[in-house]
């Protein structure tokens, strides 16, 4: 068990590590110079103050240093949590930007990712072998799951804010309150948190549903049913066991699907103007604003290798086999 | 077994549909979204009363970050104008300078100038305003980076006559850069800002800002800022006048379209957003209304400018830049692209406001407008010749002429328009291709003078033509151009006239136009750049809410109904003066 976890704790730190370095690389490639912006936005024509004000920045963010130099710093000061000034939102620190938006990313995909999963594996697996269900189920899987998430957001979004007017379009609770603790806050957060989440989970739900209704008709197909079967099990136990097969897949797809997730969930936020990571993502590039644009990607890349080791221990748990595989390597 | 589970495939039919719309079901209890439903809530600190705010936005694309009224450019909205405050506003409409913590300035000698402050102002921490604040403000201009340390290059002194009076000494009296300066700068608070170190001064975020404006600091958060009504504002007693919105939530921009389902949710009241299609809004019965009630709907604020890159073949020679400006379609512009939004511009490019500036005898004969054939006429007789039969001209010595004219990209109106140019351009046999680089690549092309043709509306709306002519003149040309004559002219007589004007009085008004009249005719000559349109003052207003708000209608304020950065005092925060409550 130890060996397996070291295996992929070192192939977690190598992914980190590699990604770290290429969204490091990224921004820096890009074209144009965010400081040069940055002195031109302040309108400034005298020379001397241009100068003075660029050595000013370009010193300020290390620019001024060789290229390897800034490398090396940017690791030193990621460990000491470090992930520098934001330029778009000048003067505040990345950090500070990034945890404003946090708790709305995760907010809004820790739901949708476990319900869309849950319901959807249910609808799915309801759905197999029986032909209304399937004639419905299905369909309405495919459209959901071939529905681009800007698009569905964007289509909800003119719906419900829009045309009924019943839901605001913007933002992350009403532009009239102050975060506090009332019932009043706590339901415009939910509000204003509804129908993002809702164009989030129907999304990933149709791709569960149709994932689960062929994995159990496969099974239920599997020489192990058509045996349970033949010797006269109820029809209850052979679609339990059928279940508990087809999840395994389902598990695994959760782990390489989450990234797609992420990245639904940041077009999503930037059609709802929601304040989480997404619509920082957009600024960032939009503002040239290097430190925020590392820094949420860094957050991002953290999220999806926790949870791809979370999904890891799970599987280990709900798998059998692999616990026996493991005892079998280490013995 | 199989028919004791059918019961549930309507059961899961509905689930995926209750899924679908259960935003629908869920809801009706809190109908008509949140600014609605917190106008029922009791009015304490933690929300805002729908009918005592005003909603507006179109002004911060980033979240309030400092309160820094140096930071002209990104502090947040309301930072100078109803937090801090200039000495004079200033009225474009009529040309006057209305004094505002200031009680009087002028000129008491050739090069020497007192002003005197209004008695009973106080900083919103109870101290006093007083001359020792204008004059700290106006030194701290001597730190480099502060984006007025150019004032010190003609102004001298400025010293404290006694609490009240301050006198400014000149090296050299410029009176229309002075004139700009008394109604633009914001005056702080030296009791404040004299703790924070000079090289921090442009950097200091300010969070706990003492001013002496209408509004107090409220709150803020990533996207908004919210502003509260100081009710021992000066104003009320100096000027009877009041500003009526109790609090003011300026909402930052994630895009225009954001902007346009929040009016039309009446969640808004005042939008600065480009919205493209407004016209539709206002023609139609949606509760949305512009300054006027048909085209061009906003007023002006700023000219759209072809800048030609002057040190490159074949933009340095006049004959080609004047064949260019005759070939652009600037009617198909205004009408295709922004559907009569934006005016087309006076050939000088000088602004609506500046209309008395123009000298219409030189324009009638210099000027310029869409036509094609006089376009291929005069690049014809300037020598262009298709030498290589590809259909384009070629420079005079045989080398192809290929072009590139570069906007921002995402600015979609601008890469529609410079596409009609492109091909208006192609019309009379110049090869000129549209490109659109990301904006910080542009800003790098732009200050470096490696582009061949951009636009640029970047000087706004002021006091004076001065400002204009010297974005079009200004010279030496430094190796960065980061805020002016971006197309790297240079013409010693023009800019010697430019110093000419900006010497003359601002009363003078005869003595101003017979210099701009000079300037406008090496203008048109010489064609450095090229006025496109007027670009508006975006603008669109609920009455839901709030009402009487600026209009051209007989009976309305005539102040810019703008909350954008540097027009609170070009009379925007006259507007909120004048606001009624919708509901009264």
């Amino acid at each position: 068990m130890r060996q397996y976890f070291g295996r992929k704790l070192l192939i977690y730190a190598l992914t980190f590590f590699v990604a770290v370095t290429v969204n490091w690389m990224i921004p820096r490639f890009m074209p144009g110079d965010p400081v040069a912006s940055m002195v031109a936005r302040a309108r400034i024509s005298d020379p001397e103050a241009v100068a003075a004000m660029q050595q000013y920045y370009s010193n300020l963010f290390g620019f001024d240093q060789p290229i390897l130099a800034q490398y090396f710093n940017f690791w030193g000061a990621l460990f000491a949590g470090n992930f520098g000034i934001s330029i778009w939102a000048y003067p505040l620190p990345v950090a500070d930007v990034i945890m404003d938006a946090v708790p709305y990313s995760l907010g809004l995909l820790i739901p949708s990712i476990l319900l869309s999963w849950f319901v959807g594996n249910w609808a799915g697996a309801l759905a197999a072998r029986r032909k209304i269900l399937d004639n419905t189920v299905l369909p309405v899987g495919y459209v959901l799951t071939a529905m681009p998430y800007m698009w569905i957001a964007i289509l909800l979004c003119w719906g419900f804010g829009v045309v009924f007017q019943v839901l605001p379009v913007a933002g992350g609770y009403s532009f009239a309150m102050q975060p506090n603790l009332s019932w009043e806050f706590v339901g415009s957060l939910f509000q204003h948190w509804l129908l993002p989440f809702v164009s989030l989970f129907l999304v990933a739900l149709g791709g569960w549903a149709i994932g689960m209704r062929n994995m159990i008709i496969y099974e239920l197909e599997a020489d192990y049913s058509n045996y349970l079967a033949a010797l006269g099990a109820p029809h209850r136990l052979i679609r339990r066991y059928a279940f508990r097969n087809a999840v395994l897949p389902q598990i695994t797809g959760l782990a390489l699907q989450l990234g797609v997730l992420v990245a639904g969930a940041l077009v999503t936020e930037i059609v709802f103007s929601y304040p989480g990571l997404g619509s920082l993502i957009l600024k960032a590039i939009q503002n040239q604003d290097f430190f925020l644009l590392q820094g949420t990607f860094l957050f991002i890349v953290l999220g999806v290798l926790i949870a791809n080791f979370v999904i890891d221990v799970v599987y280990v748990i709900v798998d059998p086999r692999t616990r026996a595989g493991m005892t079998g390597a280490t013995t | 077994m199989r028919n004791r589970t059918r019961f549930l495939i309507p059961f899961v039919v509905v689930g995926l549909a209750a899924a679908a719309c259960s935003s629908g079901d869920t809801t009706p209890s809190t109908q008509g979204s949140a600014p609605a439903a917190s106008a029922a809530a009791p009015a304490d600190s933690k929300s805002f009363p729908r009918n005592e705010t005003l909603y507006s936005s179109g002004t911060m694309w980033g979240p309030p970050a400092n309160w820094n009224p140096l930071r002209e450019w990104d502090s947040a909205t309301g930072t100078k104008g109803l937090l801090y405050e200039t000495l004079f506003l200033y009225d474009a409409t009529t040309d006057k300078f209305q004094p505002w913590l200031a009680e009087s300035g002028e000129w008491t000698g050739d090069k020497e100038y007192t002003l005197k402050l209004r008695s009973g102002i106080t900083w919103s921490d109870g101290k006093p305003l007083t001359a020792d604040d204008v004059k700290f403000t106006f030194e701290l201009g001597k730190i480099e980076t502060v984006p007025y340390h150019n004032i010190w290059t003609f102004l001298d002194s400025a010293e404290v006559v006694d609490p009240q009076t301050v006198k400014f000494t000149f090296k050299e009296a410029r009176y229309q850069q002075w004139a700009n300066h008394v109604y633009q700068r914001a005056i702080v608070p030296k009791h404040i800002w004299e703790s924070v170190k000079p090289e921090e001064v442009v950097d200091f975020a300010n969070e706990n800002p003492v001013g002496t404006g209408p509004y107090n600091y409220h709150s803020h958060d990533q996207d908004r800022q919210a502003w509260v009504k100081r009710d021992d504002w000066w104003g009320i007693k100096a000027l009877g006048k009041d500003v009526k919105p109790k609090y003011i939530v300026d909402i930052v921009n994630s895009s225009n379209e954001v902007a346009m389902g929040l009016l039309l949710q009446k969640g808004l009241d005042l939008s600065n957003n480009f919205l493209p299609g407004v016209a539709n809004l206002v023609r139609g019965n949606f509760g949305v209304s512009t300054y006027y009630a048909d085209a061009p709907f906003m007023l002006s604020a700023n000219t759209a400018w072809l800048v030609l890159n002057t040190k490159k073949k074949p933009m340095d020679d006049p004959a080609f830049r004047k064949a260019m400006a005759f070939s652009v379609d600037t009617k198909r512009i205004v009408e295709n692209v922004y559907g009569n939004l934006v005016k087309p511009a006076d050939p000088t490019g000088l602004l609506p406001q500046w209309d008395k500036y123009v000298d219409k005898s030189v324009t009638g004969s210099m000027g310029f407008s869409y036509d094609p054939a006089k376009s291929k006429q005069l690049l014809a007789d300037a020598g262009y010749k298709d030498t290589d039969g590809d259909g384009f001209i070629n420079n005079k010595d045989g080398s192809k002429i290929d072009l590139k004219i570069i906007v921002p990209t995402g600015w979609t109106d601008w890469m529609e328009s410079i596409r009609v140019i492109a091909t208006s351009a192609k019309d009379v046999g110049i090869s000129l291709t549209p490109e659109f680089p990301d904006y910080n690549a542009l800003v790098e092309q732009r200050s470096t003078g490696k582009f061949d043709m951009l636009i640029n509306n970047e000087r706004q709306l002021s006091n004076t033509p001065e400002r204009y002519y010297d974005y079009v003149f200004n010279m030496p040309v430094q190796k960065l151009q980061n805020t002016v004559n971006f197309g790297r002219y240079e013409n010693e007589k023009a800019w010697d006239l430019v110093g000419q004007l900006d010497a003359t009085k601002t009363d003078d008004v005869e003595g101003m136009k017979a210099i701009t009249s000079q300037l406008q005719k090496i203008q048109l000559e010489d064609m450095p750049v090229i006025p496109l349109w007027y670009n508006g003052l975006w603008s669109q207003v609920s009455n839901s809410v709030w009402k009487n708000w600026p209009s051209d209608a007989a009976g309305t304020p005539k102040t810019p109904p703008t909350m954008w950065r540097n027009w609170l005092e070009l009379g925007g925060v006259l507007t909120l003066t004048e606001l009624q409550p919708a509901g009264a």
